[in-house]
This record gives C-alpha cells, structure tokens and sequence, in this order.
C-alpha cells in the first residue's frame, strides 16, 4: 500500500478532499500537522517518524514553511509535490518571470528596480497605470495598481519602510482585461480544468481569497500549451497557473506550488484532489 | 459539537469530524481559534494569525 504523506499548517477545504480522495484510491494517507514539529537535519534519514512516506504532498499555507520542510525532505529521498526548486521559483515573481521567459512562455512586460528612483523610472517606462508587486508574498496582499506618479510616490515610500524584500521592485504592464483572470490547473504533463476567475465588486484583483468568483472556461489549445510549458518551464508536478487575455494572446502572470482549488473543483466539475492524488501514487511508485 | 468561545463565550459549532488544525471562528468576537486533541478531548487554541508569506 502506497503511504502519502500530506503535510499542513492549517486544515482547508482542499486538504480534506486530498485525504477523501487518497482513501478512495487505496492509498494509506496521512495528514500531518507540522507546523510545531521539530527536525533533526543532520540525521541523514526521515524524521520525525511520522514523516515517513512514499510521496509527500506538501500543503503548508505558510510558503517558506513549505520551501524548509521540502528541502529537508528531498535531501533524505523523499519525492515531494512539488519539488524545491519549483516550489523556490514559484514563491517568487520576479524568479518565475526569468524562468518563464527562458522557456518561451509570453508574460506580461516586467522591469524591476532597486531603489525609490529607479522604481520610479521603471514605472514612467511600463506606462501608468501600472501595477507594482513585492516579489513574495500572496492571497494579493501589497500588490497595487499604480495610477499616476503621485500614487506611486506614496506607495514606494510606504515600502521603504519594510524588510529589504519589498525593496526589490517588480513593475509590470496593467493588463485591460475583461475584469477576470485565468487559472488552468496543471497536474504532471496535463492541463486537467481551468476557470475564469471574476474580480469581486470594487476589487482589481481577481484573486478568490479577495472574494473572487470562479467560473468554468473550457480548455483550449493556447491554455493548455502556455500552462503545461510553465509548469516545465519550474519543474513542478502541480501547479495552478494564472494567465491574463491580452491582444497578444494568453501571458502568464503568477505560478502556484500549493494551489487552492475548493472553487475550481464545483466549477468545473473536476475532481482536481483525485487528479492531484493519482499523480502523487503514480510518483511514489516509480 | 459546539464549544464555548474562550474569549467572549459565544457558541462555536465544531465539526464532528473536525481534526487538528482545523479552523473554527466564534460567530460573536470573530476571533479564529484552532482544533487541537489532548488526551483525546478536542480543544481550541488561538489560531495562528496569518502571515506576510501565507497563501498562493
Ligand atoms: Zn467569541
């Protein structure tokens, strides 16, 4: 019997429908809450015990928590959805970005700065209005649209004032859009579900956790190719992808390592946890 | 199942089959607390509240 392991932080939705999902395939699962265990990284095998699995489906909210706990994993031979390195890439911007562009997959235009004034340079060169994000960070928080230069020296200044990392400034091209986004779900070499995602009234970004709406779009060829080179493009096994319609086609914007996906399942009528789960039982065996 | 709010008393539905580290809220003071079992006996605990790096 396959063990996965299915490490957390905080229960959701989307963990509990993995366990249901895994059950239903026979698997042995385990939900392990890790986020008070301690480990021993010089012992050269997995522990604590309860860590002792096949594949490990990692599912920390926390994303650093997520990126330690996969390191310390893979260096004792454990296979971990995802990987380090995707999961490396995917928590930040302006690394996802490079490694997009280097496999060919179009993104919207990005110039990053290092100070207040070469921000400010970057945003008179992407054209206002623009939008600024940290490189970390997610659930939309301290992502803003800038309007005009005089918006943007409030906010720089604003940043100015927290940890170096908000410091490294990543200006991207505000992308018209029909107020919505695209998240395609990629699992291994498959696109399986995608939806629109609907900003909430009064809100620009259409994250769901910013009370979003999820609605089913159907896959197509242009989806599924840019989705499935992105997800290769950082080495991941699963992965939510979200992309912007543009005049230039699909650009994708933003990787996911530990996607949310309790609106996309009813949407779409996909079972994203049992697609999730086939794939992890597969990787186990290999 | 329902539990006293620690903070302010109100009455938090909990899920029968609710496991550790789920998350419940007090439908009076909001405050979120979190699942966890001792000896057995299901208690909550302050959630953790959440962090710069939380999320997708
Ligand atoms: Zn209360």
């Amino acid at each position: 019997m396959v063990r996965v392991i299915i490490t957390y932080d905080r229960i959701r939705v989307e963990e509990k429908a993995l366990q249901r999902a895994g059950e239903s395939l026979g698997a042995d699962v385990r939900l392990i809450d890790v986020k008070d265990s301690f480990i021993d990284i010089t012992k050269g095998e997995v522990n604590p015990e309860v860590l002792k699995g096949d594949v490990v489906i990692q599912r920390c909210v926390g994303h650093f928590r997520s990126l330690y706990l996969t390191a310390i994993l893979e260096s004792v031979g454990v296979p971990v959805i995802n990987p380090f390195y995707a999961t490396l890439i995917c928590g930040d911007k302006l690394l996802t970005t490079l490694a997009l562009r280097r496999a060919g997959v179009p993104t919207p235009k990005t110039i990053v700065a290092f100070t207040r004034d070469g921000a400010l340079k970057a945003l008179e060169e992407v054209g206002y209005p623009a939008i600024l994000k940290p490189v970390v960070g997610s659930w939309g928080r301290l992502v803003s649209l800038i309007k005009d230069v005089e918006t943007a020296k409030v906010v720089l200044e604003h940043r100015e004032l927290l940890h170096p990392l908000y410091q490294i400034f990543y200006v991207q091209e505000f992308i018209k859009k029909p107020d919505r986004d695209i998240r395609c779900f990629v699992v291994g070499e498959e696109a399986i579900a995608a939806i629109y995602r609907y900003a909430a009234p009064g809100e620009w970004r259409s994250n769901t956790a910013l009370g979003g709406r999820a609605v089913k779009m159907e896959m197509n060829d242009e989806l599924r190719e840019v989705s499935i080179k992105a997800a290769k493009a950082v080495g991941a096994h699963v992965v939510g992808v979200d992309c912007l319609e543009s005049e230039r086609g699909l650009l994708v914007h933003e990787l996911n390592s530990v996607t949310e996906f309790r609106n996309a399942a009813p949407a779409t009528g996909v079972d994203i946890a049992k697609k999730i789960m086939e794939y992890a039982i597969k990787l186990a065996k290999k | 199942m329902k539990v006293k709010c620690p903070d302010c008393e109100g009455e938090i539905k909990v899920p029968d089959d609710a496991i550790a580290g789920e998350i419940v809220s007090c439908p009076d003071c909001g405050q979120e607390y979190e699942v966890y079992f001792e000896d057995g006996k299901l208690k909550l605990k302050q959630a953790e509240t959440v962090k710069e790096d939380w999320g997708e």
